[in-house]
């Protein structure tokens, strides 16, 4: 390709416009066979269940008049499937806020107050980034069990705020470190308490990372599973698990649990596409979690 | 003046710390203890459980699996995510398809679990990596599928061994031959079958009808094209003289067929691909795919990861380096191989390291795609973490062990963060 230092010449030119070409042909066909999964069980939530037995889902697009919305209005006629997602909800937004409330405080007395062994403690937050859920399953429900919460909306919510804590004092932590000296100084001078420079100066100017750190925490805890398999009330479970218990037959009642997956994925995709550039800075920061 | 702030920062830290302290550490000291004594919880066992998770057939499974997981998973989607970055800088709508591919991470694993579970399917009428996968397979290997069929006695033809038919008499030219069969199933006969046609006799070649000698409902007289018989569309015939095969036909919808004269005095053979079941696909979540199967959906789940990170630490490449390696004369592949993968490298690091945490703990996928038969042989340390720990055979010592492993084994990165840190804090 010695070609290349000559960057006008028409052969040069046409090579690397066919390159071009064979790109976008192998984009556009790893982005089709990447959104293929997705789109089979969309379509088999909108056949109905003779349909779904009978033929694969790609029969539908070939014969679209065969989709009905069906399945879903018989789904969120089932108590079941929408108890489950008020559970889901019951557990995701108190575990979203505690964790951003308790971690905001503990971010901020971490970047802006003294106090002996401030790093020390801090270091040792940071080192419970990547302790495993599993390591507490067991003890925690036995702990649970003794104070009453085993098996209970309140439990999960303390689970995930527990284990949500770490990543959201690492990240709000270095985040209010670069609020600037001088608006602190000035606030503190002006006689502003503690309490009131958290809530009137630390807390607005620390929106962008607040954001990222909800979004992250909501989308985990509305998409856990394993949490809730072992601490949920089991007459209250969310939905992941709610679908969960329908998966073992999984093969005759593709009508409940291709519609109940999409439902319960409408959340967290609607969050994804409107906070975009937020759910990427949480996952930056989130590596090595 | 340090007394009241040391109390005000106390306040600010005292819930975090509890809530950390009673469900993250205080649960790591009961582990480590509690792995050290036997299912009661009351006898010490020393290093037993650990043992056994070294020795237990189903265990070791696990710790095998989560092997082949670590090392797989996150490689296969660190390397797609690094072609995918490097790919989409050069196309104009790269923002969409980086979309595609990372939305996949916003759902749960739950979800993705059930969308591959359709995936996989075994009947190929519904999991489309069957229905791909046979129709790749029929394509090379054709198999027109009659299963079971067989000649009655009174057939012109005989068996040849091997599942293959033969005809009792050779063929001439100009004589019609007739081959029929009974005993295809129903469903086994195809869609576009027509009506069998009586053989016609043409000058200078075998002509003949393979056709399925059984009228429904009965009445039919067997060796005789009746009129609602249909052709075995799709039948292999092969003219065989002297050991050698000197031509061959398929049979049309009409079953019908026609042989050139050099099959004058030959026999007919039927050989035993007309009759092999029809090629079912491959067993995606049976014991010995299962665990490629469910790392394929993962990579799904997380090359979007990978490609948005790495898209991130390429934006922020010298430029120069790049061209400079271009106008030297190395070509697309040089530069990447030798200038954009290297300048990377810390970038990839943190993407595998993180994947590699990721997939130690792999558990909804596996619960989820594996049915409840394979769950042995798709068994990785987490999943049978929790069979250890509430299953009905629970063990909580092993469970424990087993859950002290995990930890131990994300120590490192556990150092490698705090030092990440304590660098940065300087």
């Amino acid at each position: 390709m010695g070609s290349r230092t000559a960057p006008a010449s028409p052969a040069s030119r046409l090579a690397s416009r066919l390159a071009g070409g064979v790109t976008q042909v192998f984009l556009v066909v790893v982005a089709l066979f990447w959104l293929m999964p997705t789109v089979g069980l969309l379509l088999s939530s909108l056949r109905s269940p003779s349909d779904i037995s009978g033929s694969g889902w790609w029969e539908a697009l070939t014969a679209p008049a065969q989709l009905t919305a069906d399945n879903y209005a018989a789904i969120l006629r089932n108590d079941t499937i929408t108890d489950s997602l008020l559970s889901t909800v019951m557990i995701t937004v108190p575990a979203t806020v505690l964790v951003v409330v308790i971690g905001s405080l503990a971010g901020y007395a971490f970047a802006w107050m003294e106090f002996p062994g401030r790093d020390w403690w801090f270091l040792a937050v940071v080192g419970l980034l990547v302790v495993p859920v599993q390591v507490a399953l067991v003890p925690v429900s036995k702990l649970f069990g003794q104070v009453g919460v085993f098996e209970t909306t309140l439990g999960v919510v303390l689970f995930h705020t527990a284990f949500g804590l770490p990543f959201a004092i690492f990240l709000l932590r270095n985040f209010f470190a670069e609020i600037p000296r001088e608006l602190l100084e000035a606030a503190r001078l002006d006689g502003a308490g503690e309490i009131r420079l958290f809530a009137r100066v630390v807390l607005p100017l620390g929106g962008p990372a607040i954001a990222s750190l909800g979004i992250f925490q909501f989308l985990w805890v509305w998409n856990d599973m394993l949490v809730a398999l072992i601490f949920a009330d089991s007459d209250a479970p969310p939905i992941t698990v709610a679908l969960q218990q329908q998966v073992r037959q999984f093969g005759n009642n593709i009508d409940v649990l291709a519609p109940g997956a999409f439902v319960s994925m409408v959340v967290p995709l609607a969050v994804f596409f409107a906070f975009q550039r937020q759910f990427v800075s949480g996952v930056m920061a989130g590596a090595v979690k | 003046m340090t007394g009241t702030r040391g109390l005000v920062a106390a306040v600010f830290l005292l819930p975090a710390l509890v809530l950390l302290g009673a469900l993250v550490v205080y649960p790591i000291g009961y582990s480590v203890q509690r792995s050290f004594f036997d299912r009661a919880g009351t006898g010490f066992a020393g290093l037993d459980n650990y043992v056994e998770i070294f020795t237990d057939d189903t265990i070791l499974t696990a710790v095998r699996n989560n092997a082949v997981w670590v090392v797989v998973a996150p490689t296969l989607a660190t390397a797609l995510g690094l072609v995918f970055a490097v790919l989409t800088e050069r196309v104009r709508w790269g923002t969409a398809f980086k979309l595609v591919v990372f939305m996949p991470m916003a759902i749960s694993m739950l979800a993705a679990g059930i969308i591959f579970r359709l995936v996989y399917e075994q009947d190929p009428d519904r999991g489309v990596a069957n229905a791909v996968w046979v129709g790749v397979h029929d394509t090379f290997a054709e198999s027109s599928g009659y299963p079971r069929a067989r000649p009655l006695p009174v057939h012109p033809l005989e068996e040849a061994g091997g599942g293959a038919y033969v005809t009792k008499e050779p063929v001439r030219a100009g004589t019609p031959a007739r081959l029929p069969l009974v005993g295809v199933a129903p469903a086994d006969v195809p869609d576009d079958a027509r009506p069998a046609r009586e053989p016609r006799p043409a000058p200078g070649a075998v002509t003949g009808t393979a056709w399925l000698d059984f009228t429904k409902g009965g009445g039919g007289t067997p060796n005789a094209v009746d009129a609602r018989e249909v052709g075995l569309k799709g039948l292999r015939i092969e003219a065989v003289r002297d050991g050698r095969v000197v031509a061959t036909a398929t049979a049309a919808a009409d079953g019908s067929f026609t042989l050139p004269a050099a099959a004058d005095g030959a026999l007919l053979w039927l050989p035993e691909a007309n009759f092999r079941e029809p090629y079912n696909g491959v067993d995606w979540l049976g014991p010995t795919l299962v665990t490629p199967a469910v790392i394929g959906s993962y990579v799904w789940m997380w090359a979007g990861f990978a490609m948005v990170l790495i898209a991130a630490g390429l934006a922020g490449l010298p430029r120069e380096l790049l061209e400079a390696a271009r106008v030297d004369g190395a070509n697309e592949w040089q530069v990447f191989r030798r200038v954009t993968v290297p300048l990377l490298a810390p970038v990839l690091a943190v993407v595998l390291v993180t994947l590699m945490i990721n997939v130690l703990k792999i558990f909804d996928l596996v619960f989820i795609i594996a049915p409840g038969s394979v769950q042995d042989d798709a068994n990785v340390l987490a999943l049978q973490l929790y069979r250890s720990s509430f299953g009905t055979d629970a063990h909580l010592g092993v469970g424990s062990a087993i859950s002290v492993l995990l930890l131990l084994l994300v120590i490192p990165v556990m150092f490698f963060n705090i030092r990440r840190i304590r660098k940065a804090g300087r």
